[in-house]
């Protein structure tokens, strides 16, 4: 007969799913490259702009975001700059977090940094909408 | 879990050198730039929020003390950007060569100096 399969079955590879690097590894690689080449116009685009007093003032800031090209630029920097800094700064608790404080950590880390996204998101829009 | 695995990185067992040196600043200027995006987050708040509370923040950002963390979060962005192209450069299998690794670092550090002071230069004159 074969294996009793009411037993549960323990192979090197159940005994790892789900535990970390089994598979989404990979994925958690592409998205901080891919955010990477993502920031590098995007932060040329706002260090650039800051350095030429875009927003020095209310009036100013109000003028600058409302365009819509700069709209999408800082929201879509906004974005990037938390999903990039959320991966990183995850990959650092890791290495250096060797008790149970790791996953709270992780977990304040990922909350942080979407909250952090969101506002700045929701910001933007306010002041391109209402100005 | 309770498995006496061996724990890296053991970083005291090392002399610097420009590499390590380099990706420790790599991973300091990274967790000081998520700081900053929060710095952004709150900034733009400040912005939604209206002109008194714009011209507050504008008023801190561009104080004394915040004059010199905005000159350390530029050289940050200069530096991680540097750095992080050279990462993106390894990551496609070129230039890991040690002659090249070396080359590649002491120029990102001359490249991110000469971005930053570029800038405050382009910015106060």
């Amino acid at each position: 007969m074969g294996a009793d399969l009411t037993l549960p079955r323990i192979t090197p590879y159940s005994s790892a799913h789900g535990l970390g690097a089994a598979g989404h590894g990979a994925g958690h690689w592409w998205a901080q490259r891919v955010s990477a080449i993502a920031l590098v116009p995007l932060i040329l685009w706002l260090v650039w702009a800051l350095a030429n007093g875009v927003a020095t003032d209310y009036a100013a800031l109000s003028i600058w975001l409302s365009a819509p090209i700069n709209t999408v630029l800082m929201i879509m920097l906004l974005i990037a700059v938390f999903h990039h800094a959320a991966l990183g700064l995850q990959v650092i608790a890791e290495d250096y977090i060797h008790s149970r404080m790791r996953f709270a950590v992780v977990a304040l880390v990922q909350l942080a940094c979407a909250a952090g996204g969101a506002a700045g998101v929701v910001a933007t829009l306010l002041i391109a909408i209402t100005s | 879990m309770t498995y006496p695995r061996p724990k890296s990185p053991n970083m005291q067992n090392y002399r610097p050198q420009l590499t390590s040196v380099m990706s420790f600043g790599h991973r300091l200027s990274g967790v000081a730039l998520s700081l900053f995006a929060f710095g952004l987050a709150a900034w733009l708040v400040a912005g939604a929020t209206g002109p008194a509370a714009f011209n507050h923040a504008q008023a801190v950002v561009l104080s004394g003390p915040g004059g010199v963390i905005l000159f350390l979060a530029t050289l940050a962005v200069f530096y991680h950007l540097c750095n992080g192209i050279r990462h993106l450069i390894w990551d496609s299998v070129h230039a890991f060569e040690l002659r090249s690794i070396y080359v590649g670092g002491w120029a990102v550090i001359a490249a991110s100096l000469l971005l930053t002071l570029a800038l405050w230069v382009w910015v106060l004159i």
